[in-house]
């Protein structure tokens, strides 16, 4: 595969223009550098989910439990719970594994189930997940319940913290920048593993079971297996994503993973594009950003406009987004920038896009 | 000749219904074993057991001396059997190259890391399973739509595609149910030509079909089902003149 001299030119200046980003946000207040690290997440959990819900056409309702299994692994290995202090470079392979192995637990059960029942049975998973860490705090307190866990450690390399700021070349690297740069090495890592898979023998035998997944089984894929793959693929990168969370915010509890995260991150996926790698990413940093720049302008705007605050910024916030989202499904369906083939899909069928028909 | 495929008393109910009432046969390799048998007489029941879909009550199927009844469909595609549908299951919305490369998932094996890592091997692989995907759409005479979504493809198409998607799990035994149907006479006749065709590549066909002049015409052997029992079984010209296959065909005389 050739790539023109075009295609790497606009890589470049992407890449420049990511690279100078958190600087230019820091201008607008170190907020923004956090928000813009929160959006990286979120782009890495919706591709994670991408690949049970896009790929394999899974749809899985409690993603957030994956997450929060990642957190608490690093949280409980990292912090003075039990008074581990395990370096970073240890715990986050230990949490995406141990992630993906939760990924297993809940792929076996439902291996037989498709659409709305497979989507009942994981929202279930997910909350099962959140109940059970806010009482594992008794009669041995492992996850100190809904109290949460404080004092986790951020990453550090030696005596290098990314919590630290630094001065270094004349530039101020605060905490929140170092671990920009961190997110955005591992996000494009799992771009890179994305678009990789989805081009692949295994990407073509997931896009042949979200089709027909008894013809699939009769060409001779093992779906029962590929299916379980899908689910701890995806649970590894939502590992991945929790202990990053764990280590940024020094804070977690299980208030961290409700079901509206779940909920959050599939609709960054729908958004987007299912299935589309680069809609995905569309869809997350839109909903990252979008609510949170709602935030800093509703409320001025209202007092520019009325004079007064009329409506609570926080109602109409989530009033725009809801509203937006509601238009995004009526006039493109298939999300922002979707797949050829789910266009292809939704054309065929006529079917409202959240729900699939086959799923 | 050697029996490819052995099947013994093969019986399936389906609450008080027998679909299929102690059925054997045998196919030999190199043969086109032709299915035929009025609607409901259990010919797909047959094909669907045969391939895994469902498992027999009782009986068993041999297959290359092995025995596969109870098999997972996927085991069954990767022991050398592969089938079409009926009612056509193509991958709709790939490309048809796309149903094709999918069709050769069970006789490769790269992975999850050779995908990531894109190692040599796994290069090398992709490339020859797309070369073998276009040769094979050449080979069914479809190669001119290989970047089409299989679900716009002309019906005749899709059903040589089908058929060029199992061909790609290299099966010894290809298994087609109603490959004909919808199709006007000149496409049976190049159907019937890619038929011969395969078994002189040497695929053992296995044929379900309702145009029984189709099925005279190229099978070698025609085994006959009617209400779950196998009614006669023999060389096209044996089953021809055999009473019971005109009764079930035709229906009974009218008594005198």
């Amino acid at each position: 595969m050739r790539t023109p001299a075009r295609v790497w030119l606009g890589m470049a200046l992407v890449g420049v223009a990511l690279l100078a980003l958190p600087f230019a946000l820091a201008y607008a207040g170190t907020a923004w550098v956090r928000i813009a690290n929160f959006a990286i997440l979120y782009v890495m959990l919706a591709l994670g989910l991408n690949i049970v819900v896009g790929f394999a056409g899974l749809l899985d309702l409690g993603y957030s439990a994956f997450y929060a299994v990642g957190a608490y692994v690093y949280a409980l290995l990292a912090s003075p719970q039990f008074n581990l202090h395990l370096p970073f470079w240890i715990i986050l392979p230990i949490g995406a594994a141990v992630a993906a192995l939760f990924g297993v637990i809940l792929g076996t059960p439902t291996l037989k189930l498709r659409g709305d029942y497979l989507a009942i049975v994981t929202l279930g998973f997910g909350e099962i997940i959140r109940v059970f860490l806010n009482n594992l705090s008794r009669p041995v307190n492992i996850t100190n319940g809904p109290q949460g866990i404080a004092g986790i450690d951020p990453f550090s390399i030696g005596s290098f913290s990314f919590s630290r700021p630094e001065t270094f070349l004349g530039l101020n690297f605060s905490g929140p920048v170092k671990y920009y740069y961190l997110l955005l090495a591992l996000a494009i890592a799992v771009i890179v593993i994305n678009v990789r898979l989805q081009n692949s023998r295994i990407g073509r035998a997931w896009e042949a079971i979200r089709e027909d997944e008894t013809a699939a089984r009769a060409m001779g894929i093992d779906t029962t297996h590929l299916k379980l793959l899908a689910f701890a693929m995806g649970a590894t990168f939502g590992g991945l994503a929790g202990g990053m969370f764990s280590a940024m915010q020094a804070f977690i509890s299980p208030e961290s993973f409700v079901l509206v995260e779940s909920i959050m991150v599939v609709s960054m996926v729908v958004l987007g594009g299912m299935g589309h790698v680069w809609g995905v990413i569309v869809g997350a940093l839109l909903l990252s950003f979008v609510p949170e720049i709602l935030r800093w302008t509703v409320a001025p705007l209202q007092d520019a406009l009325f004079g007064r605050q009329i409506i609570e910024p926080e109602v109409i916030r989530m009033l725009i987004f809801g509203l937006a989202l509601v238009l995004v499904m009526l006039f493109r369906p298939a999300g922002l920038l979707p797949s050829a083939v789910r266009k292809r899909e939704l054309a065929a069928s006529g079917e409202a896009p959240l729900v699939d028909a086959r799923l | 000749m050697s029996v490819l495929l052995a099947a013994k008393d093969i019986t399936k109910r389906f609450g008080g219904v027998h679909a299929l009432d102690e059925v054997s046969f045998a196919i030999e390799a190199g043969q086109i074993y032709g299915l035929i048998g009025p609607n409901g007489a259990g010919k797909t029941t047959l094909f669907n057991l045969l391939t895994g879909m469902y498992s027999p009550d009782s009986g068993s199927f041999h297959f290359a001396g092995k025995e596969i009844s109870g098999l997972r469909a996927d085991r069954v595609a990767a022991a050398g059997i592969a089938r079409t549908f009926q009612n056509i299951r193509l991958f709709a919305n790939l490309s048809a190259l796309e149903n094709v490369m999918i069709g050769r998932h069970v006789r490769t094996r790269a992975g999850v890391l050779g995908a990531v890592l894109r190692t040599a091997g796994t290069l090398r692989e992709e490339k020859e399973i797309e070369r073998r995907g276009l040769e094979l759409l050449d080979y069914v005479g479809i190669r001119s739509r290989a970047n089409e979504a299989a679900g716009n493809l002309p019906y005749g198409d899709q059903r040589r595609l089908e058929i060029a998607r199992a061909l790609a799990t290299e099966p010894r035994l290809l298994a087609l149910d109603e490959p004909a149907a919808g199709m006007n006479p000149t496409e049976r006749l190049a159907l019937a030509a890619l038929v011969k065709r395969i078994r002189a590549d040497g695929v053992t066909v296995l044929l379900i079909e309702h145009d029984v002049r189709l099925v005279m015409n190229i099978c070698d052997r025609v085994m006959v089902l009617d209400y779950g029992e196998r009614i006669a079984e023999g060389t096209p010209g044996e089953v021809q003149r055999d009473p019971r296959v005109i009764e079930a065909y035709l229906g009974a005389p009218r008594a005198a």
